[in-house]
């Protein structure tokens, strides 16, 4: 079964990568440009993870994910926080927050689909 | 006991009688003796021989007693007359006036003891001449630390204010003065201070709650016995100013090692840190953008990049896709760091401390320094249309010059320097220039990195790090035709902030400042009081200028002037000076005494404005005025309208005048001034006329004091009480 990923990032440019390296990985992806779009496609598309970036337009990172995790009966994807702001303490608030794992802007794709592995192998 | 009590006169007579009778009693007695004792024969013998004597033995018994008369006469004169006289003259010099002496007179004896007492009164005047000489210098003393110590306040960029426990003002300095008076609102704000004064309540410049949470703060670190307590807060202002204080004790000296010291009063360090704060503020946001951007760009370009990396048989469309995707990349980021650096220009210097200074200045000192050092004529042109600011190290960039000068003056023959100032749009020139040498732009360089040894210690900087921290740049120019050689230092402009503006400009015109008075220290300030001293009372002396003279009428208050009386001194420094426009037109009979015309008036605030800024400015002071009776009721036929209420005590100099002289025929401010030896500049300006009353208020205290009106409530009784006070106006 190929596990479904949403791209949630209002940078089309490093979506575009992401997108390119999932989709040869074998994953089934769809994008957002922005938090709403983002909670829509969740339910639309009701992925097994979400990449979601932090600073977006409309909501952002830390709005969204506390939507899809404040209510359970929703459908809950695995998500992983991508951001480029480096404080600590928001690592600490996105888990607090119920990311399942966090990465920091420049990130190795390597490593991007090793964690994606990770998580869904856990899940 | 009884003839003690006689006076002089009375001791006369009965001496006079004592005369009398020691004259005639021995011989009547002798007289009826020899008459008692006789037998008829003899008596009638005694009649016949003796009584025809009679005459000739009274006529020399009364020439002996007025001999005897005129010798109990001259003692009398000599000794006890002159005695009383000369007691009088003693109490004379034991009380008004100690350089008296009692003149040398009458006999012997008595002129010894006058010499006695002229003697001992001699050196008495000496022990007191001394006592007095040595207090005088004492205070001389005290009065010249505290003096040194306030104009060290005055000159300190910081600002100073200190105040006693109650949170009453006892010292401010010049800056302290700047910085509230551009942090005042209102209309006052152009024409005087805003409310930091000597005895007025430091909650006037700075909100109460912090000041208090301060206090006790150092209390409680005191009570533990932290000996350096300080405390520190920042605090909004009205005008959304952000202010840091920084709180220590003045402490108490104490006895007892052991007690814990205790506060007498308070320094207050006050700084504006808004435009710190702000530079702050911005720096913190470019450096977030240029941190957080980059991340977020180097993963875009990263991702591309594995990506083309990763898969080198993509397709070509794929290719071109990510191609595009690194190329828009790398320009925005490049954008964004030259943003971020123009943005951060000025506050990435920040760490050097640079002050905002005149350009004109610093070329002025370099001037005067290239003249000492290379005995060259300087010729200094600082003509500019407008002044000139720079942030800078006034030091290191004369210091900078004059070496730039040096190293021409020793390349070659050089015989005057121009000093030249200019500008643009948005840089200052400073053109060091100078004719004949010319030389390689390669020297000029070299002299970049070379260190300053002319002025700068173990560790001189070099012409490049001077350039760095004033983010400024210099270069070698020549014009061929007219062999003019120069070389230009280029530096930003600076705005300079309003404080350090004022301060420059206005400080050429003070006086001795009246920012202090230690006094305060220990007294009770505050409510006004109907028993408390006059000389203790703070005053608001104050006078105004009206269209005319019915209030009633719609006559208007068209100028207020006034200043603070405190322990007695006029402080001219805290006035309130303003202009009202009276929203009509002024009557050509008015102008002529007041001498301030409708286009004065245009633009400034009007009364609903003006009159509660006063209002604040006399709270908790007794009111003074001269007539005062005139403007109280300009004042009171707007109370009800502005809601405010002027209800302390009122004084009116003219009535104190007629209580203290009341033999004077005219009590107007100009013959009590004449009276009292005061000279006047300017009459009919609010201001002067207020200044004028001030005087005269604090010359007619002591009168007032000598018919033993000491307190205010006295004061007030008599003023009332006389005369004038039935006068209506």
């Amino acid at each position: 079964m190929t596990h479904k990923i949403l791209i949630v990032d209002d940078e089309p440019n490093i979506v575009m990568s992401i997108e390119f390296l999932l989709k040869k990985e074998g994953f089934s992806t769809e994008t957002a440009g922005d938090g709403e779009a983002a909670l829509e496609k969740v339910r639309s598309f009701a992925p097994d993870l979400m990449l979601l970036d932090v600073m977006m337009p409309k909501k952002s990172g830390f709005e969204v994910c506390e939507i899809i995790r404040a209510d359970p009966s929703q459908h809950q994807p695995r998500i992983i926080m991508l951001t480029a702001k480096g404080r600590e303490t928001e690592q600490a608030k996105g888990l607090a927050l119920g990311a399942d794992a966090y990465m920091l802007k420049p990130f190795s794709t390597k490593e991007l689909v090793v964690k994606i592995k990770e998580i869904l192998a856990a899940g | 006991m009884f003839l003690r009590d006689l006076t002089a006169k009375w001791r006369f007579v009965l001496a006079v009688a004592i005369l009398g009778l020691l004259m005639t009693g021995p011989f009547l007695l002798t007289s009826v003796l020899i008459w008692l004792g006789a037998s008829v024969g003899m008596r009638e013998v005694l009649v016949q021989h003796l009584l025809p004597q009679i005459p000739l033995g009274g006529i020399l018994t009364a020439l002996g007693f007025f001999l005897g008369l005129i010798l109990i006469r001259r003692l009398f004169n000599r000794y006890v007359t002159g005695m009383a006289a000369m007691v009088e003259e003693l109490r004379l010099m034991l009380g008004s006036n100690r350089s008296f002496r009692i003149t040398e007179e009458g006999p012997p004896e008595l002129r010894e003891l006058v010499r006695a007492i002229n003697d001992l009164a001699t050196q008495r005047d000496a022990y007191i001449d001394d006592v007095e000489s040595q207090v005088a210098k004492a205070k001389a003393n005290v009065e010249e630390e505290k003096n040194r110590l306030a104009a060290l306040m005055s000159e300190l960029a910081q600002a100073v204010v200190v105040c006693n426990l109650d949170g009453r003002i006892l010292l401010y300095n010049n800056r302290a003065r700047y910085m509230f008076e551009s942090l005042a609102k209102g209309p006052t704000s152009v024409s005087s201070g805003a409310l930091i004064g000597l005895g007025r309540s430091i909650s006037s410049i700075l909100e109460t709650s912090q000041v208090d949470y301060a206090r006790e703060t150092i209390r409680i670190q005191l009570e533990r016995g932290n000996r350096h307590p300080v405390a520190n807060f920042v605090t909004t202002t009205d005008n959304g100013q952000l202010i840091r204080v920084q709180i220590a004790p003045v402490l108490r000296q104490t006895v007892g090692a052991s007690d814990a010291p205790a506060a007498s009063g308070y320094i207050l360090l006050i700084e504006n840190i808004t435009r710190v704060l702000e530079q702050e503020s911005r720096r913190d946001t470019a450096l977030g953008e240029l941190t957080e951007g980059s991340r977020s760009s180097l993963g875009t370009l990263r991702a591309a990049v594995e990506m083309l990396a990763d898969n080198p048989d993509m397709e070509t469309e794929d290719r071109e896709r990510f191609v595009r995707v690194l190329a828009s990349e790398v320009t925005r980021m490049s954008q964004r760091l030259d943003n971020t650096l123009t943005s951060l220009a000025d506050t990435l210097r920040q760490h050097w401390p640079l002050d905002d200074m005149m350009a004109a200045d610093v070329i002025d000192a370099a001037g005067r320094r290239i003249q000492d050092r290379l005995k060259l004529p300087v010729d200094v042109n600082t003509a500019t249309g407008e002044p000139l600011w720079i942030r800078a190290d006034s030091f290191s960039l004369v210091s900078a010059l004059s070496f730039l000068a040096t190293k021409i003056e020793e390349a070659g023959e050089v015989r005057s320097f121009v000093l030249k100032l200019g500008s643009d749009e948005k840089f200052v020139h400073i053109d060091l220039m100078w004719t004949g040498l010319s030389m390689s732009t390669e020297t000029v360089l070299s002299w970049e990195i070379e260190p300053m040894r002319h002025d700068h210690g173990v560790n001189p900087p070099t012409l490049r790090e001077v350039l760095d921290r004033h983010a400024g740049e210099i270069w070698y120019q020549r014009q061929r035709t007219t062999s003019q050689a120069s070389i230009r230092l280029l530096l930003p402009k600076a705005t300079p902030d309003q404080e350090a503006f004022s301060a420059q400009v206005r400080d050429a015109s003070n006086d001795r400042p009246e920012y202090y008075d230690f006094d305060l220290f220990d007294r009770p300030m505050g409510q006004v009081d109907l028993d408390r001293p006059l000389s203790e009372l703070v005053y608001t002396v104050f006078d105004t200028e009206t269209t005319g003279l019915e209030p009633s009428n719609g006559d208007e208050i068209i100028q207020i002037g006034a200043l603070r009386i405190l322990n007695g001194r006029l402080l001219h420094q805290e006035h309130f000076d303003q202009l009202v426009d009276p929203r009509c037109h002024l009557k050509a009979a008015s102008i002529a005494i007041h001498g301030i015309t409708d286009s004065m008036l245009l633009g400034q605030p009007t009364i609903d404005l003006v009159l509660p800024a006063f209002h604040e400015f006399c709270a908790d002071t007794v009111l003074v005025g001269h007539n005062v009776a005139f403007d109280m009721r300009f004042l009171e036929l707007k109370e009800a309208s502005l809601g405010i209420r002027f209800d302390q005590p009122v004084l009116d100099t003219l009535l104190l005048s007629a209580v203290a002289h009341p033999n004077q025929q005219s009590h107007s401010l100009e013959a009590i001034m004449q009276r009292l030896g005061l000279n006047m500049e300017q009459r009919h300006n609010a201001l002067a006329d207020a200044t004028a009353t001030a005087q005269v208020f604090t010359r007619l205290l002591p009168a007032l004091a000598e018919q033993g009106i000491v307190t205010l409530g006295q004061a007030l009784a008599a003023s009332q009480k006389t005369y004038f006070a039935q006068v209506k106006y």
